[in-house]
């Protein structure tokens, strides 16, 4: 594993960070490296600190110790922990989705990939004074706006929705506008929080396409949590894996689906009994029934 | 000193009816979210039914001052409870699914309508009464002397508090109400009815308004049918200076700006100690928002 | 579906009906026995009290008749109740009451249940569901909505037409100038609470300093309304950006506390303040607007001035200074509209109509939620400033008593009446909150009563708002393409979905 990040450059590198609320501790000294043009998935049981981290690393909580580095491409440095929230996703280039959708309901879903390119447009209207007065410059960035918003609807096959109002679209597709809603920001680093959460075996496959094409075309990183399995196995080129707030492994997907600390973590505490490496590789499939048990359920 | 003394007590006294008002507030706000602008009407209807109250025992030949308080306090809460329970049942109960603004603005209109309802049937000039409860009590040697009424005020309204932390941390109603405030989906499943809690939590509020309007007109023994926008804002400060939600500190909450209040008359003069008041809500809601003994609330993301 | 039918009328309940009834009869019993049944009246001895059981008696009945065509009506029999109901309400106008309030009660409270029953009896079910109310009126909003367009102009041009007309005579010219301010101060309100979602029960503050910045500047300095105009704007802005600035981060309900606080601080200080701002007796001889400053509304101008009717060659007239005035807010409201009609196509707008929404996923996609709200405030601060320098030089005189909550209340009504966001909705609803109550003058006693119950009335019935529909700034397939007419125009949880945290807990 550490040979092959040798090769790639790290995209965003987390040291030592420790979450603390009051006395819990949601996250403690968990480090890890996550690659340009990479996807880097983030699992773990149900309350590992995988959400905690998520915040951590989009300024919506300042970690309590610890330095999250972003490098850009083309070098530029960001100290993520020291940036008020807005800035990460306006300056540092960071975007993320959230774990229960959070649209812009009322508002068209063209809107709201519009309201993302918001920093862009608002210079380009001069702070409204050139938009007021309808100079053809905020006219030109506007329709520009609109062509990125209508690549990515496309991408995400929602453009015959674009007049919808984002809160009429059906579960699936607000999921999938939220992923293009963040890509309209034009990240170098794209978070996203259970993109597959709900969504049905043909839509998880989509939801795989489209983030390997963000990764692939878009030379862009991904940090994915993900409790999907199918996904996560199929598309990561490096998982890191969360439990109590810690990082008990981290590496390939080969690698964390064989480590005995991973299938403890997933399994129950049993020191004696090595499992039997058929279990061992049914892992994945084994939580991915789980999802699909709950699906059907639901 | 004995000034201080002096300012100290009718400082309490008058935090304990803030107190009494700001509890019916933190409590709603507790279990459905929403400001009952309403409130200080309310706790005006208190005063005013207090004030009927006694007129009306006076016309029936009852003047035994003890015979007559009780009376007086047991009619002001009940027939303000009906207010309480009213006022919930016709203009928050079925907003309770909308928009969160709704609910507030039909509180505005109905405080509105109770101002003018109040005006329109008791006339619109302020109402003076014969002090009921004369008489100090006089303390070091007659350099702090202390009504009785300002007494009584704080006896009751502490003997009231007792009574009211056992209804709610010791009965199953209480435990409802706890429940409700927490989760109201869950809590109707473990079959409580949700309804009926709110109900309930607007009467609680209502009497509780009503002593404080009866102490304010013992106290001051003048009522008007504004006296309720100014305390409301007052007792909400304090609900909020508390810590909404929290009981106690509605009363902490309460008695601080009572403190303040009168510290503020006594030394620098009355003028200035709305926008004191004011200012104090102002900064607590700025640098702890979640109040004196409020839980800390996280950004959930 | 049948069970519920009208025209299969089920036997009716009559012990569970009656019991119903009997049990509201007796809460209004309760709540009108000490208030409306003793009354206390001043005395030359004191304090006395008088006795009105009749009232009372006729408040139960009524209650309990009302109950029981309530749940008549529930009960399928709509068509009687609305007989007896409209007939209840005709009495209430005919026939002499002994008190005004009973006339009021019997004519609103026969209305409203004659209301109820028409509906029954149309849709054949006794009660619409909220969602089924929302949608019904959404395509009533939808429809004003697009009528605005080719109406929106129909208005100002007969606005324009008005003063012209021999119907302007002074009163309606009056009439007209109030709806007008208040208008411009719905709209100037709608940016803070409609566009933005940040609900602002302190905007009659800025009201407040527009108005006392001309009038304390023509006092002081002698500055001209067309100097001070800018300034009262200005300074509006400045004190909303002074202090919105340490208030904006707070959570929805608090900030509408602390606004009232704010509105409430600036009214005292205006209050005891009295050597600089005339303290409760306020100002007065605030100079009157001049014609752009080039001539004077007066009838012999002093000496190396021009005065209007000079200028024009015109016959002097009093009236000619209250046409100005009127067209003067005119122009000043409809500037208002304006800015908020384009803004909401701008960056700007689209980022406000995004915070109301969600205001985390507006952090993650980078947009300075403070400065986005600062904006707003100010903006909406430097209108109020504007209206009020308006109203001190229409009025000549002001003081704090014309800058009290209740104010600011009227002015949120508007807004959230009318329905957030919709600009017509503000005018409908400045017709409605301030129109009825001015034609209905000689109920004086009652004006403010009705208004409080009708705040409330609205609220139950329409509660996003009368007009509240919200049209996508921009169409891709535009405004006749895909999904353009039932999903796009969907929108009904625009209105107050966002606001301040989305619904009661």
């Amino acid at each position: 594993m550490t040979d092959l990040s040798m090769t790639k450059t790290p995209l965003l590198t987390v040291e030592h960070l420790t979450m603390r609320f009051g006395g819990l501790v949601a996250n403690s000294d968990v480090s890890f490296v996550a690659n340009n043009a990479e996807i880097t998935a983030i699992i773990g049981p149900n309350g590992a600190g995988k959400t905690t981290l998520f915040n951590c690393i989009t300024g919506f909580y300042t970690p309590t110790v610890g330095r999250l580095t972003l490098r850009h491409p083309d070098g530029k440095e960001f100290l993520l922990e020291r940036m008020p929230g807005y800035r990460i996703s306006q300056q540092a280039s960071v975007a993320r989705t959230f774990q229960n959708i959070r649209l812009f309901g009322g508002m068209s879903v063209l809107e709201n990939l519009v309201v993302a390119q918001h920093n862009k447009l608002i210079r380009a209207s001069g702070f409204s004074i050139a938009g007021l007065l309808g100079l053809p410059s905020y006219r030109k960035a506007e329709s520009e706006a609109i062509d990125l918003a209508k690549y990515w609807l496309d991408r995400v096959r929602l453009l015959d929705f674009a007049d919808w109002s984002a809160g009429n679209l059906p579960y699936g597709a607000q999921r999938r506008l939220e992923i293009a809603r963040a890509m309209c920001t034009e990240p170098v680093l794209l978070c996203l929080d259970e993109p597959a959460a709900g969504l049905n075996p043909r839509e998880s496959g989509e939801l795989a396409e489209l983030l390997t094409f963000i990764r692939d075309d878009h030379k862009t990183g991904v940090l994915l949590i993900e409790h999907d399995m199918s996904v996560v196995m199929r598309i990561s080129d490096h998982v890191v894996v969360l439990d109590y707030g810690r990082k008990i492994s981290d590496g390939d997907p080969a690698f964390v689906k064989n480590d005995p600390a991973v299938i403890r973590a997933y399994l129950g505490e049993d020191e004696d009994a090595e499992l039997p490496a058929e279990v061992a590789n049914d892992l994945p499939e084994v939580a991915q029934n789980d999802v699909k048990r709950a699906e059907e359920g639901a | 000193m004995e000034y201080f003394l002096q300012q100290l007590i009718n400082g309490i006294s008058l935090g304990a009816i803030y107190g009494l008002i700001a509890i019916g507030y933190t409590m709603v706000y507790g279990i459905i979210g929403m400001i009952n602008f309403a409130h200080g009407e309310i706790y005006m209807i208190g005063a005013f039914v207090a004030l009927i109250t006694f007129l009306a025992l006076g016309a029936l030949g009852i003047t035994w001052v003890p015979l007559a308080l009780v009376v007086m306090l047991a009619a002001s809460m009940l027939f303000t409870a009906v207010y309480g329970w009213t006022v919930e049942r016709i203009a928050y109960r079925p907003l309770r699914n909308s928009p969160k603004l709704a609910p507030l603005i039909s509180a505005i209109g109905i405080s509105i309508f109770l101002q003018n309802y109040v005006q329109i049937l008791q006339g619109a000039r302020s109402k003076p009464l014969q002090p009921i409860l004369p008489g100090n009590l006089t303390l070091m040697d007659g350099a702090v002397s202390v009504s009785y009424v300002r007494l009584a005020t704080i006896i009751i309204t502490v003997a009231l508090m007792y009574g009211f932390t056992q209804l709610i941390t010791r009965t199953s109603l209480g435990r409802a109400q706890r429940a409700c405030e927490q989760d109201k989906k869950m809590a109707a499943l473990l079959g409580v009815d949700v309804d009926r809690i709110i109900s309930l939590t607007f009467v609680m509020g209502a009497a509780l308004a009503a002593v404080a309007g009866m102490m304010v007109l013992l106290i001051y023994g003048v009522i008007d049918f504004y006296i309720g926008f100014l305390a409301g804002v007052k007792a909400f400060t304090a609900a909020v200076l508390g810590g909404i939600g929290s009981l106690p500190g509605a009363m902490l909450g309460g008695v601080v700006i009572g403190l303040i209040e009168a510290f503020w008359s006594g030394y620098m003069g009355s003028e200035w100690k709305d926008v004191a008041t004011f200012t104090i809500l102002v900064l607590v809601l700025i640098f702890r928002p979640t109040g004196l003994l409020g839980r800390p609330e996280i950004e959930k993301v | 579906m049948t069970a519920l039918s009208v025209s299969s009328p089920r036997s009716i309940a009559w012990p569970a009906i009656l019991k119903e009834a009997a049990i509201t009869a007796f809460v209004a019993l309760l709540l009108t026995v000490p208030l409306v049944g003793l009354r206390t009246v001043d005395r030359p001895t004191g304090l006395g009290l008088e006795t009105r059981w009749a009232e009372v008696a006729a408040a139960v009945g009524l209650v309990f008749l009302g109950r029981l065509g309530l749940c008549l009506i529930r009960d399928g029999q709509p068509t009687v109740v609305l007989v007896l109901a409209a007939a209840a309400t005709a009495a209430g106008f005919l026939i002499q009451m002994p008190t005004e309030a009973l006339r009021v009660i019997l004519i609103a409270g026969g209305a409203i249940i004659a209301i109820r029953a028409a509906i029954a009896i149309r849709t054949g079910r006794s009660k619409l569901s909220q969602a089924e109310r929302d949608q019904r009126m959404d395509r009533i909003a939808a429809k004003v909505q697009h009528a605005s367009r080719w109406l929106g102009p129909i208005a100002v041009v007969v606005a324009l037409a008005f003063p012209m007309t021999p119907l302007a005579d002074r009163q309606l010219l009056d009439i007209g100038i109030l709806l007008l301010t208040y208008i411009m101060l719905g709209w100037g309100l709608n940016i803070v609470v409609g566009l933005a979602g940040l609900l602002d029960l302190g905007y009659v503050a800025f009201y407040a300093v527009g108005a006392y910045s001309y009038a304390l500047l023509a006092h002081y300095f002698g500055l001209s309304f067309w100097v001070c105009l800018p300034l009262a704007g200005l300074l509006a802005a400045g004190s909303g950006v002074l202090l919105g600035f340490p208030v904006l981060r707070l959570r929805g309900d608090y900030f509408a506390i602390v606004t009232l606080g704010f509105g409430e601080i600036i009214r005292i200080i205006l209050v005891n303040w009295y050597q600089f701002t005339g303290g409760p007796n306020g100002i007065s001889g605030i100079p009157r607007p001049s014609f752009f400053g080039v001539a004077d509304f007066v009838r012999s101008p002093p000496e190396g001035t021009l005065a209007f009717h000079e200028m024009f060659g015109l016959e002097f007239s009093p009236l000619h200074r209250i046409v100005f005035l009127y067209y003067l807010i005119l122009v000043l409201a409809l500037v208002v509209n304006v800015f908020t009609l384009r803004i909401r196509k701008l960056p700007l707008g689209r980022a406000w109509e995004a915070l109301r929404e969600d205001d985390i996923a507006c952090a993650s996609l980078g947009i300075n939620r403070t400065n986005m709200k600062l904006a707003a405030f100010a903006i909406a601060a430097m209108f109020g400033g504007f209206a009020g320098s308006f109203f001190a030089t229409r009025q000549g005189f002001i003081s704090p008593e014309s800058f009290t909550f209740i104010e600011s209340a009227i002015i949120l009504a508007i807004v959230v009446l009318g329905g957030m966001g919709s600009q017509i909705g503000v005018v409908v609803a400045t017709l409605l909150v301030i129109g009825l109550p001015e034609a209905f003058r000689e109920l004086a006693d009652y004006r403010m009563l009705a208004f409080g119950m009708g705040m409330v009335l609205i609220m139950l019935w329409r509660p996003r708002g009368l007009l509240a529909h919200r049209d996508p700034t921009i169409l891709l397939y535009g405004r006749n393409g895909k999904g353009a007419g039932g999903a796009a125009a969907g929108t009904a949880a625009a209105g107050g979905q966002g606001i301040a945290g989305g619904r009661a807990k």
